[in-house]
């Protein structure tokens, strides 16, 4: 009898899991489509500025299109994972990961390109504007030791301090600082939330502090920065990771989708790949997420609501 | 370079010579002797000596990469690890449906109506509450996808816990295999487990339930594995008297004898699946974890109580309940009809729920906290942070501490040569242990350098040492008031209660926004998370201290405070001890988590390893810190003699 019942079981779980293969590439989120739902899920990666293009991508797929949308908060380089297994269905805002694009897009044929965000992207050093425009020299990398010891903090010994956000950002401060021999320390606030709240704190005092940065950040409109010129850019330069001493580039920022979603998507895989806006839109939505503290979607709603002929134009 | 060699009791007097202590000393000062020389002539050199590690990153690459490629090929995983998932995904879908379908108010019927007849009216009314709140707070549908993401952890956890616990609990060859296992489990930090799943099954819900499982099945074993084993001779041999079998002793007499461990086992089981639950969030496992992590993200410390006060609220109520289970016994609950009665009212609350149309939790009746709860805070960081007149703000104290406490400690550390480290390692394990757990100390020590990460593994070192010192003073400090007075332990239990519960996550944003980034803020809040249990053990310790010996002090005339120090504090000493493990053990856990606010060292190779999916940093680090875990342990944990059973 108790033999029966374990060959009952498995036959059970045989059935249900479909007989033999199970490939773990191709299984959605257990949340996903609950009660008949057509749902989409996005990553939602932890910078505000990609926070803004989720909450108004999940608005308009609500309201206009009829989908339930779910958001999962992933940091880059796993969403790439996440994204070719299809827990994912879209990554809206990349900032370049030309490995993960080699292996998902190109030889995994998982991962298809979405086209452009329409938003560029760009990495550098700031310091505070109120800094500069006091010592107007600071701005070119050549200066900077002679303002590494006002620079000095706790943390970063008898050194200047470099701030750094999360290590889920591309850096290639640290070998910036060594080959540019700059006498900085890098300090990783750990996160960008840590970063932002450090960043604040000096700002109130009007404190100087240089700072791993970026744009489209809508921190600039709250602590605003001037950007440190690095050595310009050669063909190659960023090649060897420690042997980099050049600046940032500036990156147009895309988006990818996952192959089946792309395929068999419908119209929210077609509204997705039309998404495009600007630099200013964009901002403007992450301000009333981070300073304003809107809700994601108290946020999208007042964005959309004042721009009707951008989004209307996305709809298929 | 002998100073230490030279610094141990040589010329003892052989009274002296008769207590262990010294004779360990002595014993490990001869080998130190004899081995340092050679040691420190050959790999001369301040860190741990380059030609002492191996280089395990780019096996570990490999290793990773083909995985990432054959992950959708190879019949391992199609045939086994993919049905793991799929069958993970399938059950957590199930009971989220089931979940959603009863809709609010049948959940709370439910839960409430369980808990009533579980554990009484008081706590039905607090289960019910604490689901309302969820509501309250626009948290309904992450609450439920952590509940169903929680329900199949749990009970996973508590299968193979129990089995495990089973195995161990019958057979002395098994215990003694997996008790060392089981133990190191325990001490690891909920971090180090996270990169190995998401590397096999990638990020998402079944990476998530696995590392909970992992995490929270090991006190259900050994749980189970105590109270089989400690269940009472005489019964037993009463029962086998009586010609019962093995099975029939077992079912009728071992199992009902260990119900109350077993319980415990469950109530520890979910206590820390929920903790992990949160703490997967960074792996994917949606949910209010996830929001939590969502809010830090933007330094919205309002919006992250809003998700983390249901957590709290679950976290209390399930402790309760579980807890009540354990301890009521008898009648009361096992009367059919008042079960059946809990059933109905149940089922004709969901009926009634959806024949109002309202299975979801209707938005006009949310609250938004998180306004108020970020003006408060800004307020705070605003008066609070520098600039303070007389004591300074709360910067200025972070940047001290980090000057005058941690700056020099790691310093120190860092500069003391590698064999003097494993040395003093060797000496406080022996010290308070046996040489088996200090050569398991000594392995561990040395396994960091091997792998390649003394450096940071010092310096993740220093400032756990810092916050088990700050927390130790406080704690023992609070413990000993707590023990002393009913008054302030009622007042301060809640208290307790709400702190150790809370995802460790919160605690980082507050403390940044007090403290600044950097190490001093981990730090923090590694103290306030290690705090309550120290204060909890040291005066449960304290208390517990008999009665009599207590009572015959007072008659000589002692006054409270000789009464502590000469009778309460010695023979709470186990209890002293404890807290001091449990301590490093906690303490060490967030400091590692500290990674994200600036902690730097092993925490934040583990978060870079997560983040940028570099499996050599993350899983190097994560292993460092296995192995801290296992010294620091190994370093503060008294080993009772046990009675030689053939080891």
């Amino acid at each position: 009898m108790f033999r029966g019942r374990i060959t009952a079981v498995l036959a059970v779980l045989a059935l249900t899991t479909g007989c033999g293969a199970a490939d773990m590439t191709r299984q959605a989120s257990p949340f996903a489509n609950a009660q008949g739902a057509r749902t989409v899920t996005l990553s939602v990666p932890s910078w505000v500025g990609a926070q803004a293009n989720v909450a108004v991508a999940q608005y308009l797929l609500e309201h206009e299109l009829g989908y339930h949308v779910d958001t999962v908060q992933m940091d880059e380089v796993p969403a790439w994972d996440a994204l070719s297994q299809g827990r994912i269905d879209a990554l809206l805002e990349d900032w370049g990961h030309p490995e993960q694009e080699q292996r998902y897009v190109e030889e995994k044929r998982t991962v298809v390109r979405g086209g452009d965000l329409g938003v560029t992207g760009h990495i550098g050093w700031f310091v505070p504007s109120y800094f500069a425009e006091r010592h107007p020299d600071v701005t070119h990398w050549k200066n900077l030791n002679k303002y590494a010891d006002r620079l000095r903090t706790a943390e970063s010994g008898g050194k200047g301090q470099l701030l750094d956000g999360s290590p889920a950002y591309v850096t290639n401060d640290k070998a910036l600082v060594k080959n540019l021999k700059l006498d900085y320390q890098v300090v990783f606030a750990g996160s960008e939330a840590a970063q932002i709240t450090q960043i604040k704190q000096f700002a109130k005092e009007q404190k100087p502090f240089l700072t791993y940065w970026y744009t489209p950040q809508w921190l600039f409109e709250k602590v605003p920065m001037t950007e440190v010129r690095l050595p310009p850019r050669t063909e190659g330069c960023d090649a060897d990771p420690e042997k980099v001493a050049c600046a940032y580039p500036h990156t147009p920022l895309q988006k990818y989708l996952n192959a089946d979603f792309a395929k068999r998507g419908g119209e929210a895989a077609a509204f997705l790949k039309r998404f495009r806006w600007t630099t200013e839109d964009q901002n403007e939505v992450s301000l009333l997420i981070a300073d304003r503290k809107l809700t994601p979607e108290q946020a999208a709603e007042k964005w959309v609501d004042g721009h009707r002929s951008t989004w209307k134009r996305w709809l298929p | 370079m002998a100073t230490l060699t030279a610094s141990a009791p040589r010329p003892a007097l052989p009274g002296a010579l008769k207590r262990p202590a010294v004779r360990k000393l002595l014993l490990l000062a001869v080998a130190a002797a004899v081995l340092v020389p050679p040691a420190s002539a050959r790999w001369a050199s301040g860190g741990w000596p380059a030609a002492l590690t191996v280089d395990v990153s780019a096996p570990l690459e490999r290793a990773g990469d083909w995985i990432v490629d054959h992950r959708d090929s190879h019949p391992l995983f199609l045939y086994g690890l993919g049905h793991v998932s799929n069958a993970v995904v399938l059950a957590v879908r199930a009971v989220y449906l089931t979940l959603l379908a009863a809709g609010w108010a049948g959940v709370t019927a439910l839960g409430a109506l369980v808990a009533w007849r579980v554990a009484g009216v008081r706590l039905a009314l607090g289960t019910a509450a604490a689901f309302l709140a969820c509501g309250a707070l626009g948290m309904w549908v992450p609450a439920m996808q952590t509940l169903a993401l929680m329900v199949v952890a749990v009970v996973a956890s508590v299968a193979a816990g129990a089995l495990l616990g089973l195995a161990a609990g019958l057979s002395d060859r098994m215990d003694r295999a997996l008790r060392p296992v089981l133990d190191t489990m325990q001490v690891l930090p909920a971090f180090a487990y996270l990169l190995p799943v998401v590397l096999v099954f990638g990020i998402g819900v079944p990476a998530a339930v696995l590392a909970t499982v992992v995490y929270a099945a090991p006190p259900m074993a050994r749980l189970t594995a105590l109270g089989l084993r400690g269940a009472d001779q005489e019964v037993l041999e009463a029962v086998e008297s009586l010609g019962a079998t093995a099975r029939q002793r077992l079912l009728t007499a071992r199992i009902p004898l260990a119900r109350t461990q077993l319980l415990l086992g469950v109530n520890q089981t979910i206590m820390m699946a929920l903790s992990m639950a949160v703490i997967a969030s960074v792996i994917g496992a949606g949910g209010l974890g996830d929001r939590v992590y969502q809010a830090l993200a933007s330094v919205d410390v309002g919006a992250a109580l809003a998700a983390g006060i249901p957590i709290v609220l679950l976290a209390v109520v399930l402790d309760r309940v579980t807890g009540a289970a354990g301890e009521r016994t008898g009648a009361a609950r096992r009367a059919p009809a008042a079960w059946a009665l809990a059933l109905l009212a149940a089922v004709a609350a969901v009926v009634a729920g959806r024949l109002a149309g309202r299975p979801d939790w209707p938005d006009a009746w949310t609250a938004d906290i998180a306004g108020p709860v970020n003006r408060a805070v800004g307020w705070m960081t605003a008066h609070l942070y520098s600039g303070v007149p007389v004591v300074g703000g709360t910067a200025d104290w972070a940047g001290r501490f980090t000057t005058w406490v941690l700056d020099p400690l790691r310093a120190g550390l860092q500069g003391l040569p590698w064999w003097s480290v494993l040395l003093a390692v060797a000496a406080a394990a022996w010290l308070i242990g046996t040489w088996r757990t200090a050569l398991t100390a000594v392995c561990a020590m040395a396994a960091t350098g091997v792998l390649g990460v003394w450096r940071p593994s010092l310096d993740t070192l220093s400032q756990v040492l810092a916050a088990v010192a700050v927390t130790l003073v406080a704690g023992f400090a609070t413990g000993v008031a707590a023990a002393r007075s009913d008054r302030f332990e009622r007042l301060l239990r809640p208290v307790l209660d709400v702190f150790q519960t809370m995802p460790q996550f919160v605690y980082l944003i507050p403390v940044v926004a007090l403290f600044g980034v950097g190490r001093a803020p981990a730090v923090a809040a590694a103290v306030v998370y290690a705090l309550p249990a120290v204060v909890r053990i040291t005066a449960q310790g304290l208390r517990q201290v008999d009665p009599a010996a207590l009572e015959s002090a007072r008659s000589l005339g002692a006054s409270g405070f000789q009464q502590l120090r000469q009778v309460q504090l010695p023979l709470a000493r186990p209890a002293l001890l404890l807290a001091v493990n449990q301590g490093v053990v906690l303490v060490l856990a967030v400091v590692v988590i500290g990674g994200l606010v600036g902690g730097g060292a092993l925490g934040y190779d583990v978060v870079f390893g997560l983040a940028q999916g570099d499996l050599a940093t993350g899983l190097v680090a994560g292993a460092a810190i296995v192995c801290l875990g296992l010294m620091l342990d190994r370093v503060t944990q008294p080993t009772r003699r046990r009675p030689r059973k053939g080891a």
